[in-house]
């Protein structure tokens, strides 16, 4: 029976024949040194090697929706299956695709994705995995509506769960901009000159795209006089002070009252309202609805990731993030109790149709996204 | 093996720890940069490989990028300009000064302690419109209502100068403590007053350091990306933007090669001259 040699016993050998003089110092420092070489060029790759799954990564959007996620997934999650979940941000979905072309296939597991054009462009890059679903029984609380739309797009069988749906409507400050003249402008208060220089948008091609639509009384997800669109946003842009790039940024903008009104992620607003600021919120007619899923990207380890995804979805963990995120979840108002701050939540849909809400066509968006971000690009910088 | 072949060998020897970061770190990154520079990108987002030249026809022929690049470098020159006008009198001060000279390279160096992204968002706090100035201004009765500050190329500049100002004071310092102080006394021995012996005696022989630090404040001002976006408003963007933009926000991986191999080759011509006339040594000894 031969004994399998380690590293240890290699390097004994090696210096028993060094100390009895059958190899001179400069081969024996030179074989260390390719040794410890070699371990330092394996080693950033072993961990996707292994297969034993301590850990899986998950991305998200930061700030209280990351802080929900700790709070109230992660760490009983972990607490319960012993793995450890490395929980990591990015700033939007375009931002965190380059980083997974970028990285190795493994290396980025769960995305907290916004949007059904997001899900339909990873699906188009090839980077969607086929949940076992019977490992997540939790989907049965799910709102139908919302996983139907997954399925058309990945032709029927699931790369992610749904979360949690929200709007990207109007903030505006009360001090300045009263309720009557919200409801009376609509997504026309963004291109109100009387508020030139407190006025912000999100730098987000699609969002300003959306309500440019909206400004020229055309279907968002169909406009037809597209250069008419391109006209609102630079007329948008002459008025903004800034385009922020982050929820933490709108925040700030809106709560230092640098601006007075902007579009704003529903959640986001709920929180700066509930830390006392006299922020308004309004969805204009056709308002911008959108879904957020987790979606698992190709080459994760499936089990720990759907054990992690039926995890997320029961309904304590779902409300109790749902709460600290402040947009409502993707459970079934139908199905299950979801308490009592939810109901007051922006965008929240009792019936748990969704039939209130507008959401981005992927067909549509995705056609036009290389043009339109190119476009805003340059539309963005003055031109 | 002779001691002529090994004394040859040995700096080799040497070197090489270093030559190969520099080759795996920056030489073949940057290779697979210009072979990213002439693939496509194709509608889905992903990489059609092959060589095409619409990427370098378009960055080279679109006059959108050519007027952002001539922004950048407009902007990187006020910024120079500025430092080298700020940062003189402080490096001359710090190199005259005897006793304390220790206590004010430390205080100079310790902005460095501290994120250069956090060190940029402060200016929110100080210039805001509820930021300290503002207060500052309000409570003394100057101004009744907060004056906007912010999200524009002025507070670019002023979030560059922050950054940057301490590579040019270190510079112009290493140049000025070389010069030998008796050269100034030899001149004011022979009837120059302090002011002439400082403009044909100490700023001649301090100009390099000069140079060296403005070549640094210029390339590093250049490439910056972070200062405008978050210090600058809709129409303040810089070149590096437009590459952040192409590889991140619109996944066109080979226009933003294309674009930041455009901006390399800018800069690059920029060192390559300033060595042409000056030489690198000085650069080094700022650096160092």
């Amino acid at each position: 029976m031969t004994k399998k040699l380690d590293n240890t016993t290699r390097y004994e050998r090696l210096r028993e024949r060094y100390m009895n003089g059958d190899i001179d110092r400069r081969g024996f420092l030179g074989l260390i040194g390719a040794a410890g070489l070699a371990y330092g060029v394996q080693t950033p790759f072993a961990k996707y090697a292994h297969a034993a799954v301590d850990q899986v990564r998950f991305d998200g959007w930061g700030g209280v929706v990351s802080e929900a996620f700790r709070q109230y997934a992660f760490e009983p999650y972990t607490a319960e299956s012993g793995i450890a979940v490395v929980d990591g941000t990015f700033g939007g979905g375009d931002e965190y695709l380059s980083r997974v072309k970028a990285g190795q296939p493994g290396e980025y597991n769960i995305a907290h994705l916004s949007g059904v054009f997001d899900y339909a462009r990873y699906h188009g890059l090839g980077l969607s995995s086929e949940l076992n679903e019977a490992n997540i029984p939790n989907l049965q609380f799910v709102i139908p509506k919302l996983i139907e739309v997954f399925r058309g797009v990945s032709g029927g069988a699931l790369s992610c769960v749904p979360y949690d749906y929200g709007t990207t409507g109007l903030a505006y400050n009360r001090k300045y901009i009263s309720d009557e003249r919200m409801q009376e402008m609509g997504a026309n208060i963004l291109l109100d000159e009387s508020l030139k220089g407190k006025i912000a948008g999100w730098s987000d091609w699609r969002t300003r795209m959306w309500y440019a639509s909206l400004q020229t009384d055309q279907d968002p997800n169909g406009a037809t006089d597209v250069e008419a669109c391109w006209d609102a946003v630079r007329t948008h842009r002459d008025l903004s002070l800034k385009y922020w790039g982050s929820g933490a940024e709108l925040m700030s903008l809106l709560a230092e009252e640098e601006v007075y009104v902007t579009e704003g992620w529903s959640g986001r607003i709920y929180a700066l309202q509930e830390q006392g600021h006299d922020i308004g919120y309004m969805d204009p007619p056709n308002g911008f609805g959108w879904q957020e899923c987790l979606f698992v990207i190709k080459g994760s380890p499936m089990e720990p990731c759907e054990e992690l995804l039926n995890f997320m979805l029961a309904p304590e963990t779902s409300i109790a993030v749902a709460e600290g995120q402040n947009y409502p979840p993707a459970l079934d108002p139908t199905k299950v109790d979801l308490g009592a701050k939810i109901p007051t939540l922006p965008a929240f849909d009792p019936t748990g149709t969704l039939e209130g809400l507008t959401f981005a066509d992927p067909v549509y968006w995705n056609g036009h996204e290389a043009e339109w971000a190119k476009m805003f690009g340059r539309v963005q910088k003055g031109y | 093996m002779s001691v002529e072949a090994r004394e040859a060998r040995q700096p080799w020897i040497l070197l090489s720890p270093a030559l190969i970061a520099v080759v795996l770190l920056l030489i073949v990154p940057l290779l697979f940069i210009v072979v990213y520079s002439f693939w496509l990108r194709t509608a889905t987002g992903a990489d059609q490989v092959g060589f095409f030249l619409d990427n370098w026809q378009e960055a080279l022929s679109d006059v959108f990028y050519r007027d952002i690049l001539f922004g950048t470098l407009r902007v990187a020159a006020i910024t120079t300009l500025v430092c080298g006008l700020m940062g003189y009198p402080a490096a001359f001060f710090i190199a005259r000064s005897r006793g304390n000279r220790a206590i004010l390279l430390l205080m100079l160096m310790l902005p460095f302690w501290i994120s250069y992204i956090i060190r940029t968002m402060s200016w929110i706090n100080i210039l805001g419109v509820s930021g300290a100035f503002n207060s500052f201004l309000m409570a003394v009765g100057v101004i009744d209502e907060p004056i906007q500050m912010l999200y524009n190329q002025t507070t670019v500049i002023l979030g560059l100068v922050h950054f940057l100002l301490p590579f040019m004071i270190l510079n112009i310092y290493v140049s000025l403590d070389g010069i030998d102080t008796n050269l100034e006394d030899a001149a004011n021995s022979l009837g120059a007053t302090r002011w002439q012996s400082f403009l044909q005696v100490t700023l001649p022989l301090s100009l390099p350091g000069l140079a060296a630090g403005g070549l640094l404040c210029f390339v590093l001002g250049a490439g910056t990306y972070i200062t405008p976006l978050v210090l600058g408003g809709p129409r303040d963007a810089m070149f590096a933007n437009l590459v952040f933009e192409a590889i991140i926000t619109q996944l066109n991986w080979p226009l933003g090669s294309a674009l930041s191999l455009m901006l390399l080759v800018v800069l690059g011509a920029l060192v390559l001259i300033y060595n042409r006339y000056l030489g690198m040594a000085q650069l080094m000894k700022g650096l160092g």
